[in-house]
């Protein structure tokens, strides 16, 4: 390995990989938005819904968290042109990541929900609350404390499954990195660096994790 | 004759913490020894350094003559490497106050492990041996049992006989009864109590003090980590000689 | 949407999608096996004393858990060459999918370990077994059967993983599938049974898993 030769090419594409490394956080950013606002409200639903509606919820959990994310994310690149929605690649990606979350999620909030003791809510009832109050005042502010730590999970499992929009062509980090390697031919010494950016990206989102996760302790 | 354990100076200390202050103890073969005292008193760290599951600082310990733990090279005091502890290990037998079967293996696999491993019996030679102790603990019709389906009294009956059957040296109960559910102490009582009929040397550290006085040739009283009084059970808890002993002996309800 | 379905080109190739699927089984077996000798090893050196060791073993798994198994792929099957080693498609692929499988395991491995009481190995220490013993018949049996159901999870989504060998064009499931949607066009049939097969394939394992675990659980 030449590490002159690597440090000058380092020096040449580090705004590409700089571009990619964004467009990997953008896009994970998104999906974890969308999936975690749609995985909170089906996890509701689940936990507090009918039961068709509870069966509909069980069945879509399944059916995501039994495919693979790269078949979620083929099916939904190839699928979405033909419902005509004009989706670009990149949002193609984004729908089938954010399915990906909003099944983690949903596990993770219906988990929460149930580790919430019963007292709890009959504690809130006797004071007279309505539902949506004790969800909001009494049961979301702990059962968010609670799952704080698996959601952090699930932003990571995110993160790296976003390298997944390489397959569909979408620029992100791996992608980049792959673009520079096929020009360079300096396979190892990219694909370490690329690795190293990743790991970055997730140590940066646990630690903060961790942060909250203090700051919100009781 | 020969003592089967020989303490001479023994200390041990966790960091700055001594709490095992210079003892000087011998057994011989088929004495019964009982080990009293306050907790925190250094007895079951004592039983544990017999049985090395303990580092000790300064002492030797021999058992049938043979020192263990530690050798004397070119007068530095020198651990032996853990292929010879283990051996040392086996000159010695030991039930604990949690039992601590392996949940994996059935009552016979219990006994047969040490038979086959340590002493390097064949299979079939290693079956009639723990089953001919698992009879002796009267635990043959449940040899086939996994721990789980054991009551307290059953599964301290079994590691009894894990350890017995190795045929050790010495036999060392630390707190065995403590466990236990008052009714099923007992059975455990019994099998010690034939086991020091049939002249078996036993070292036990015991709160129960009807037990040590029935079954002992001598007591042990320890405290802050030396032999505060020893001698004959009669003697010991009819007259004792401190008053440190007398106290204990009265809070313990010893009458 | 106008859109007429059509399934009769995807049961036409069903055989090759069953085939894909055999082969992604086949290659998530083979890498849970080394994954488990990997993660075992790497646990032991998780919880040992000896400082060097567990930082190191600490590095791989905390790398390996933080970064795409995709890169791990890619790094595998081109970047090893260029360093002069070379594996066939196959080989690489195993080796990554079992390198990360190994990092996970050994995470889970360490949790099992130190749920084992320490009376455990003081008991097996008292009968005279040597420590390679002990590991060997009391701790290694213990941590494989307290973690067997998180084994299971590793196994499924191992399993899912091999969807990625289309990646490199080692045909399974997911290159098959890609293969009869762009040679048919009959692109939402082609996913919905793709999914189906995976989905079928995860609930079986999964199972079949539940019923083993209670299997072992009445012995116990």
């Amino acid at each position: 390995m030449d590490l002159s030769a690597f440090f000058v090419e380092l020096a040449n594409v580090w705004p590409r990989l700089l571009q990619g490394s964004i467009a990997t956080v953008t896009v994970s950013f998104q999906a974890i938005a969308y999936g975690s606002v749609f995985g909170s409200l089906l996890g509701l639903m689940i936990f507090y819904g009918r039961m068709p509606a509870r069966i509909c919820g069980w069945i879509y959990l399944d059916f995501i968290r039994g495919t693979p994310v790269l078949v979620l994310m083929l099916a939904s690149f190839y699928i979405v042109p033909l419902a005509g929605l004009g989706l670009s690649a990149t949002g193609a990606g984004i729908l089938a990541l954010s399915a990906f979350c909003s099944a983690h999620v949903a596990e993770v909030f219906r988990g929460g929900l149930a580790a919430v003791p019963p007292g709890q809510a009959e504690a809130a009832k006797s004071v007279g609350l309505t539902f949506p109050k004790i969800l909001f005042y009494v049961l979301l502010p702990q059962v968010l404390r609670q799952a704080l730590p698996a959601w952090i999970n699930a932003a990571v499992e995110i993160v790296k499954a976003s390298s997944l929009l390489a397959v569909i062509s979408v620029p992100e980090l791996l992608l980049t990195t792959q673009q520079i390697v096929s020009r360079n031919f300096m396979n190892a010494e990219f694909y370490l660096v690329c690795g190293l950016i990743y790991f970055a990206i997730n140590l940066t989102l646990s630690k903060f994790g961790k942060l909250v996760e203090k700051r919100l302790a009781f | 004759m020969n003592s089967i354990l020989e303490i001479s100076g023994l200390r041990k200390s966790y960091g700055p913490l001594e709490v095992i202050k210079g003892v000087d103890l011998a057994m011989k073969p088929g004495e019964v020894v009982s080990i009293i005292g306050s907790s925190g008193s250094g007895k079951t760290t004592l039983l544990r350094c017999i049985n090395l599951l303990e580092e000790f600082q300064g002492g030797d310990i021999r058992i049938d003559g043979q020192l263990i733990g530690y050798k004397t090279s070119n007068g530095k005091r020198v651990a032996l490497p853990e292929r010879e502890r283990a051996k040392n290990r086996a000159l010695t037998g030991m039930a604990f106050q949690q039992f601590n079967l392996f949940p994996h293996m059935t009552a016979l696999g219990n006994v047969t492990l040490g038979l086959r491993k340590t002493r390097g019996m064949a299979k079939d030679e290693a079956v009639a041996v723990a089953e001919k102790w698992l009879e002796r603990v009267g635990m043959s019709q449940r040899k086939n049992h996994y721990p789980i389906q054991l009551s307290g009294g059953q599964q301290q009956r079994v590691a009894i006989a894990r350890a017995i059957a190795m045929n050790p040296k010495l036999m060392l109960f630390d707190e065995v009864t403590s466990a236990l559910d008052p009714e099923l102490v007992n059975e455990v009582l019994n099998v010690i109590q034939d086991l020091a009929n049939d002249g078996m040397t036993m070292l036990l550290v015991t709160h129960e003090m009807r037990f040590a006085y029935q079954v002992s040739s001598k007591v042990i009283f320890m405290e802050h980590g030396v032999i505060a009084e020893e001698g004959d059970p009669k003697e010991m808890f009819h007259n004792p000689k401190s008053q440190r002993l007398a106290e204990f002996l009265g809070k313990s309800k010893f009458q | 949407m106008n859109y007429s379905f059509d399934f009769v080109p995807i049961w036409r190739n069903f055989d090759t999608l069953l085939y894909g699927l055999g082969i992604g089984l086949s290659l998530a077996a083979l890498s849970i096996l080394i994954g488990v000798v990997i993660g075992g090893v790497v646990a032991f050196g998780l919880v040992s004393k000896n400082k060097p060791t567990a930082w190191i073993a600490g590095l791989y798994v905390s790398f390996i858990r933080n970064i795409p198994i995709l890169l791990v792929i890619f790094f595998m099957f081109f970047a090893l060459p260029q360093l002069g080693i070379r594996f066939s498609k196959i080989t690489s692929f195993v080796a990554a999918l079992s390198i990360y499988a190994g990092a996970n395991l050994a995470e889970v491995f360490r949790g099992g370990l130190q749920a084992i009481p320490k009376g455990m190995t003081e008991a097996g220490m008292a009968v005279g077994l040597r420590p390679m013993q002990i590991r060997l018949s009391i701790i290694i049996p213990l941590m494989l059967r307290s973690t067997l159901p998180s084994m299971g999870n590793a196994f499924i989504s191992l399993f899912k993983d091999t969807s990625l060998a289309a990646a490199i064009a080692v045909p399974e499931l997911t290159y098959y599938a890609r293969k009869i949607n762009v040679e048919s066009f009959r692109i939402i049939e082609t996913w919905i049974v793709t999914s189906l097969l995976y989905v079928a394939a995860t609930f079986t394992i999964a199972s079949l898993l539940r019923l083993f675990e209670a299997r072992l659980a009445i012995k116990r």
